[in-house]
């Protein structure tokens, strides 16, 4: 008999998922301490609310996957494996760091890992994720998957409907994860889109949809996992509606004070992580020590990077070689002047 | 052997396919049907499964081709008419243009825009945009103007690790005929002297090469000897071969197809200003569409556009400076 490498059980899954939420909760909270301090240059954008769909996005796929994390990702950034000094060094602007101070705060990916570092126009990143899938398939690879995270307010744009409409007619295995925070900035799904659900525009592309509730890890570790393995076994493009309130601003620059009371405390206003801890402790999976250590460690370990990152130099506008372009011989080197 | 302007490119791109695994063609109707102006036809069939028909798609079209750039692929987009790469432009302009300074890996595309004016086209299917793409950093904009160009250009942008916007004139595309050329090319980015004279030097790129060329032999009846200068690619612009010519003519004319704000030759005329002031004899010229949409009326394009005509009417001012 082959040898077949064992499923994770959910059980274990979680619990490694539960750990990167953590540290992401906590990255979170001390970036929104420099941002206070005035130790960051430009916005401070947080994940709080969404770490269990950011997780179990990166989760559900495997080494030489695709991934087009969006402003919301940390937690899904750092479980697809990327070092916690990324997210440190680009938000301080570390020459030492992916972006090396060239773009800054949650434009940051390693695209030759197949982690794509995001633009700010919404939607337009699903098609790159769906390039990459053609490279792959002309290349003679076709296990690969691509999941790409927008948000609801990116399914109103043209390049979403683009991109889900070009990546259905090639069949592409995209899963395409939309974090319904119920708001775009200050606007509510009501001034975003009149459908009764976003998954019922699946069936108008001709892709699975499945809509669920963003704010239980579990649900997302089984759907996004189901999803990804439909979208390996030839099923084409897979839109994922994940229900969730973003519990913070835009970004922190933004109290929120538009949001409407009475989604804090419904469903979709449930905080994925206490809900993922409560849930896992009263399953016995992980006990309450359990978790407070990991926090603690993740609080060690996030002051330790951003230390260390506070050290390290910016970037020298007079060592820059301000070119855009890789070939040296069409750079005009005396201009501008 | 002589062929038209468009089968160089058809040729460029069957080449291409052929020394390269890593290239393939994405475009509307490019695919069997061998696109609308027939520049990859039989191309699908000679190479199978690389040469991929859109959806009516640009900004997804372009986002494709990043995605496939970064995942190792050569990727040749042709959008169908360069007026319809509006569509697709954020995803050039910022996110192609963008990557390789962001990251520090190369974004390799060629972009073909069938672009310019052609008789009763109107306002949609007319445009010049090389300005537009000029304008962005991290991109590569070529403007060929001859057979031998457009082949061995194409083959260029294809091979350089920056995206490329190919901007290949349809007006030339079925009327102009030359060969292939022989013997050693000129590198990307320089810029060559179309036809040599002592009064005037005409500073233009694309179809405009042809009118120049044509004005300035209507000159020469008159006596008046202008130089042509064809500028290959307008970014990077080869300032020293514009100042160069200009030092030896002491008079600039800057001819454009596009529109008049800004762009190509605004940028030629503030360079050589700015860098070779003491050579001029007289202010610098420029001469531009006007700045309306492209007209559909045979009549009012003819007019809207530079020609000979009004290039040697301009070149006779100038020399009477």
């Amino acid at each position: 008999m082959a040898f077949v490498e064992a499923e994770p059980t959910i059980e274990l899954l979680s619990v490694k998922a539960l750990r990167f939420m953590l540290v992401s909760r906590v990255l979170d909270d001390k970036f929104a301490s420099l941002y206070r301090m005035g130790k960051i240059h430009g916005g401070v954008f947080l994940s709080r609310g969404q770490e269990a769909l950011s997780v179990a996005s990166a989760l559900s796929l495997q080494p030489g996957d695709l991934y087009a994390p969006l402003i919301r990702d940390t937690a899904g950034r750092l479980a697809f494996g990327e070092s916690l000094m990324d997210p440190i060094r680009t938000y301080l602007g570390s020459a030492f760091g992916p972006m090396r101070g060239r773009d800054g705060n949650v434009h940051w990916g390693h695209p030759r890992l197949g982690m794509y570092a995001m633009i700010s126009h919404l939607g337009a990143m699903i098609s790159v994720v769906s390039g990459g899938l053609l490279a792959h398939r002309l290349q003679g690879r076709r296990s690969t998957v691509g999941l790409s995270s927008v948000g609801d307010g990116a399914t109103s744009t043209g390049a979403f409907h683009e991109a889900l409409n070009q990546a259905a007619v090639e069949q592409l295995p995209l899963v395409l994860v939309v974090a319904n925070n119920c708001y775009a900035y200050s606007t509510p799904n009501n001034r975003q889109f009149a459908c009764k659900s976003l998954v019922d525009r699946a069936v108008g592309y001709g892709v699975k949809g499945v809509e669920f509730d963003g704010t239980d890890l579990e649900t997302c570790l089984r759907e996004l996992g189901s999803a990804a393995a439909r979208a390996r076994s030839g099923q084409g493009p897979q839109l994922m509606i994940a229900n969730l309130l973003r519990l913070c601003g835009h970004g922190e620059h933004d109290d929120a004070s538009y949001v409407d009371p009475n989604l804090k405390t419904s469903q979709v206003g449930r905080d994925c992580l206490e809900v993922a801890i409560r849930k896992l402790v009263d399953s016995k999976t992980v006990t309450a020590e359990d978790v407070a250590l990991w926090r603690s460690r993740a609080i060690d370990d996030v002051e330790r990077a951003v230390a260390q990152g506070q050290r390290e130099p910016g970037p020298d506008p007079y060592r820059e070689d301000w070119s855009a372009l890789s070939t040296e011989a069409l750079v005009e080197r005396n201009w501008p002047q | 052997m002589s062929i038209t302007y468009l089968e160089a490119i058809r040729e460029a791109q069957a080449r291409a396919l052929a020394e390269d695994d890593r290239v393939f063609i994405y475009g509307q109707d490019v695919g069997a049907f061998g696109g609308a102006f027939k520049a990859t036809k039989n191309l699908a069939r000679e190479f199978p499964g690389r040469v991929i028909d859109s959806p009516i798609s640009e900004d997804a079209m372009l986002g494709l081709a990043v995605g496939a750039a970064i995942g190792g692929m050569r990727p040749i987009i042709e959008v169908q008419f360069a007026d319809f790469s509006t569509v697709g432009f954020n995803q050039m302009v910022n996110q192609a243009g963008t990557h390789y300074w962001r990251t520090g890996m190369p974004c390799p595309i060629t972009l073909r825009l069938p672009c310019g004016g052609t008789s009763g086209s109107g306002p949609f299917h007319s445009q010049s945009m090389e300005a537009i793409y000029a304008h962005y950093p991290g991109l590569v904009v070529m403007t060929p103007a001859t057979v031998a160009d457009a082949y061995h250009m194409l083959l260029d942008a294809v091979k350089i690790d920056d995206p490329v916007v190919f901007c290949e004139h349809k007006l030339l595309y079925y009327h102009l005929k030359g060969d292939l050329g022989s013997g050693d090319r000129l590198a990307v980015g320089k810029a060559r002297i179309a036809r040599v004279g002592r009064d005037l030097s005409i500073v233009t790129y694309g179809a405009m090469v042809h009118e120049a060329t044509k004005a300035a032999e209507e000159l020469a009846g008159e006596g008046i000897e202008a130089e042509v200068v064809d500028l290959r690619t307008v970014k990077p612009l080869d300032t020293d071969c514009i100042i160069a010519s200009v030092a030896r003519t002491g008079r600039l004319l800057c001819v454009g197809e596009a529109y008049p704000w800004g762009g190509v030759t605004a940028e030629v005329v503030a360079r050589v200003a700015g860098e070779g002031f003491n050579f001029l004899d007289a202010p610098p010229m420029r001469l531009n569409a006007k700045d309306t949409p492209v007209p559909y009326h045979p009549d009012l394009w003819a007019v809207h556009r530079p020609s000979a005509r009004s290039i040697a009417d301009s070149a006779r001012r100038l020399v009477q400076m």
